[in-house]
């Protein structure tokens, strides 16, 4: 699965995007984001708090029980401020 | 049609080919983005536009044919730059025309509120204190709610 990170949160992180192999057990994006928070370092800073974190998977806004699968591409990122 | 690009944009050559040969076009209807000098109260001196390429594109694209589905649009244009820019630089222009203008000013007025809620762009500031992210505004995401009880909805 490919990840990507944007503005603050790709700060935190410290990275811009990386390639993860998915966790059987995570199903949703709710259990990508526990998973990566348990990871710890910046992705459990960036991830702290989830109300000022959106996700967007294969390019459209998705809520926290989406499924994922290996091969999509989810992109973490806070609230937009665009125009 | 949409546009992300880097470099600036002449208004007029824009809005003149946006009507260019359809004389059924009566008016054309506009919004200019400018980057201000201020923020949260602080000076500005610029600011840089990130955006998710590819995702950028899709969501313009889908809101530009929403307002389509609601408005009889004759034409349509988002121009949204991304990059590093300065106080009275251009971000976005929005333009609708139709026949009529009522229906370009609203078209015009919700691809505006829907941008800045929808399309995937971050801001962040130079300011004295140094750079920061912009937060999102709860009046924007105000704004695009307002759309979704409009009675051109369904």
């Amino acid at each position: 699965m490919k990840l990507l990170y944007f503005a603050w949160l790709r700060a935190r992180v410290g990275c811009a995007e990386e390639e993860v192999a998915l966790p059987s057990e995570v199903h949703d994006v709710a259990g990508l984001l526990d998973w990566l928070r348990s990871r710890g370092g910046g992705h459990a800073e960036a991830l702290q708090n989830l109300s000022i974190v959106r996700v967007a998977v294969n390019q459209d806004y998705v809520a926290l029980e989406h499924p994922v699968r290996d091969g999509d591409e989810v992109a973490i990122f806070p609230p937009v401020t665009g125009g | 049609m949409i546009r992300v690009q880097r470099d600036d944009f002449d208004i007029g050559i824009e809005l003149d080919r946006l009507a260019a040969g359809n004389h059924r076009i009566g008016g054309i209807a506009s919004f200019i983005g400018l980057v201000r000098d201020m923020g949260g109260g602080d000076q500005v001196s610029a600011l840089t536009l990130e955006h998710y390429p590819g995702m950028t594109e899709k969501k313009l694209a889908e809101i530009e044919l929403e307002a389509h589905r609601r408005w009889p649009l004759d034409a349509s244009l988002i121009i949204h730059r991304y990059g590093r820019l300065e106080p009275g630089d251009r971000i976005v222009l929005v333009a609708t025309a139709s026949p009529h203008r009522e229906a370009a000013l609203a078209a015009c007025h919700f691809l505006i509120d829907w941008l800045k809620t929808d399309a995937p762009f971050w801001k962040s500031e130079e300011t004295p204190q140094g750079e920061r992210w912009v937060a999102a505004r709860a009046e924007d995401d105000a704004a695009t709610k307002r759309w979704h009880s409009s009675p051109k909805d369904g």
